[in-house]
């Protein structure tokens, strides 16, 4: 266990900073705001596609499995990515000031 | 040199993301922190195809593949994106959202099999860490986590979606909640022996741990009310975001991990804001299941009588010769989309000298924040826009409130009968307005599927209709008047 914690330690220390700044960055913001920032978090989380494209990037050419299920997750990544910011920035679109 | 850039690209796109939130909890600068985080995602996409190399220094390879599966993706999530009314945004979040659970647990699988085919090669070979071009326990238990993460929120999040546009009814049933659990503690109990009885029989324990995660998934947004999809979708949201962070665990990815986490913690954080914003504890909101349960039932049966009518042309008359007219938009606004011509009403209204404001209760319509996004788009201005606090001190002096399709979020049960699935929310008191004039299209319950007793107050004028035809009516004679 102690030996797990030390080889691991800068994973721990990135998880528990994140944590905190997760909390700390929203912890102020109004009601209003709930929702745009609900679908932008969502976005954010896209960063998933990266994985994806890992994933698609690493199977052999002829793993037709993992080929397959990679391309799936392509798509269903970028899906998350792209509709997720392009919504957020509608709705926010909405909130402009009049002049 | 390239994996060195690509570090940078990394860094760099964490730093976007952890700004773009900051910004996006702001007015004045959400929109451009959300473009902010755009911007870095777009980075660490191209970085990634281009400059990855795994520990033996290839490249990756597939590009025919990955360039189809992005553009597939990019159409589908612009078209849907933009294409998506106003009014069905919560939903359009929890698909979004569900795509991102579904991507996480598809790695999962792929890098399983990456690591069932291995045992034939390397038996028993164990190594201990995260990142070795073999597997090691601490790998296996990633996997597993993000398989159980991503599938949960992708059911989950499918299920939300089908609530909020009325495909799937509310389904609870007794000790569901201990039937749930049960479901979880198998879950964890097969996962555990996968790690037990390893190598042998590690296929059949984990599609089984995938197919029994994606009915958890299921049955545990099921019983929860249609009210409640807000938080619940906020909730998923933050299981996807642990879920994109396993994939960081898993290739030693620095940005899936921050971003992951980073939208964890906020995720859940927000999710406790919006319970506080309807004055309801996250225990409840996934326990006590609201709306169309047996306790909603007991409620109706206390209200019920006579209620008044009133004409279109009386309403214009009264609101016309008012001082102060509040409205109170709700979901049935939305659902007509009647925005603009509720702003036509208001500019009518102050032309004869009416001072007209809107009361805007925090989780009107179907998510927080809703009314404010549909009435900015009809170029009402903000400062017309009030709190809830604030109205609530205006009512005392106001003459006339007109609600248009709102319903629980103006329900006196849930200030006085403790026995009220929504008692304990804090209410638009429109009771303190010398006249309600209610608009709906019947006298159906609104979404918690409770009775509200305010329509039957002496106060209460009902105004039947369609939300856009009655507003059109309403600017219809106020010309003539």
């Amino acid at each position: 266990m102690l030996l797990w914690i030390h080889q691991h330690q800068e994973y721990i220390y990135i998880v528990i900073l994140m944590i905190f700044l997760g909390i700390e960055i929203i912890g102020r913001v109004p009601s209003v705001l709930h929702t745009p920032l609900m679908s932008g978090a969502n976005a954010i989380h896209g960063v998933v596609i990266i994985g994806a494209i890992i994933v698609m990037g690493k199977a052999e050419s002829d793993n037709y499995l993992a080929l397959i299920l990679g391309f799936l997750a392509v798509i269903l990544g970028t899906i998350n990515v792209v509709g997720g910011f392009v919504v957020t920035d509608r709705m926010l679109e909405m909130f402009k000031k009049k002049k | 040199m390239a994996i060195n850039i690509l570090t940078l690209i990394y860094l760099l796109a964490s730093v976007t993301f952890i700004i773009g939130l900051k910004m996006l909890s702001n007015p004045a600068h959400a929109r451009r922190g959300n473009l902010i985080a755009a911007a870095g995602m777009t980075i660490a996409i191209l970085g990634t195809i281009f400059l990855y190399k795994d520990d033996e220094g290839n490249s990756l390879h597939n590009y025919g593949w990955i360039f189809g599966g992005i553009l597939v993706g990019a159409i589908i999530g612009t078209l849907a994106a933009k294409k998506v009314k106003m009014t069905a945004m919560p939903e359009m979040v929890s698909l979004f959202n569900g795509m991102g659970g579904a991507c996480a647990a598809l790695i999962s699988i792929v890098e399983f099999n990456h690591v069932n085919n291995s045992i034939n090669y390397f038996n028993g070979s164990l190594g201990n860490g995260f990142v070795l071009p073999n597997f090691s326990y601490s790998f296996l238990l990633i996997i597993c986590l993000g398989l159980i993460i991503g599938s949960v929120s992708f059911a989950g999040s499918i299920i939300a979606w089908g609530k909020l546009n009325g495909k799937i009814k509310d389904f609870s049933f007794k000790g569901q909640h201990i039937f749930n659990l049960l479901i979880l503690v198998i879950i964890l109990i097969i996962t555990s022996l996968l790690f037990i009885s390893f190598p042998d029989n590690i296929v059949i324990l984990f599609y089984s741990v995938l197919v029994l995660a994606l009915l958890y998934g299921v049955l545990f947004v099921l019983p929860i009310g249609g009210a409640d999809m807000p938080v619940v979708i906020s909730l998923l949201n933050s299981f996807t975001g642990v879920a994109a962070a396993c994939g960081g665990f898993l290739y030693d990815n620095k940005v899936m991990l921050t971003g992951g986490i980073l939208v964890g913690a906020a995720g859940t954080l927000l999710t406790i804001l919006m319970c506080k914003a309807m004055n309801r504890s996250l225990k409840n909101v996934l326990i006590g299941s609201f709306g169309g349960t047996a306790v909603a039932a007991q409620g109706a049966s206390k209200t019920g009588g006579a209620y008044k009518e009133i004409t279109v042309s009386d309403a214009a008359m009264t609101m016309s010769y008012s001082r102060k007219v509040i409205i109170v938009p709700g979901y049935g606004l939305a659902v007509a989309q009647a925005q603009h011509v509720c702003h036509e009403l208001e500019k009518m209204l102050e032309e004869k000298g009416v001072e007209v404001k809107y009361a805007i209760h925090p989780v009107a319509g179907r998510m927080p924040g809703h009314m404010n996004v549909l009435l900015a788009e009809a170029d009402v201005s903000y400062e017309k826009l009030e709190e809830m606090e604030q109205a609530n001190d205006e009512f005392k002096t106001t003459d006339v409130v007109l609600i248009l399709g709102a319903n629980d979020v103006v329900n006196p049960a849930a200030k006085t009968d403790p026995a009220s699935p929504i008692f304990g929310m804090p209410i638009l008191e429109v009771e303190d307005a010398k006249l309600v004039i209610v608009n709906k299209r019947s006298m159906k319950p609104g979404y918690a599927g409770i009775e509200n007793e305010l329509f039957f107050k002496p106060k209460t004028s009902m105004l039947f209709g369609d939300a856009k035809s009655v507003l059109q009516q309403l600017v219809g004679e106020l010309k003539n008047l």
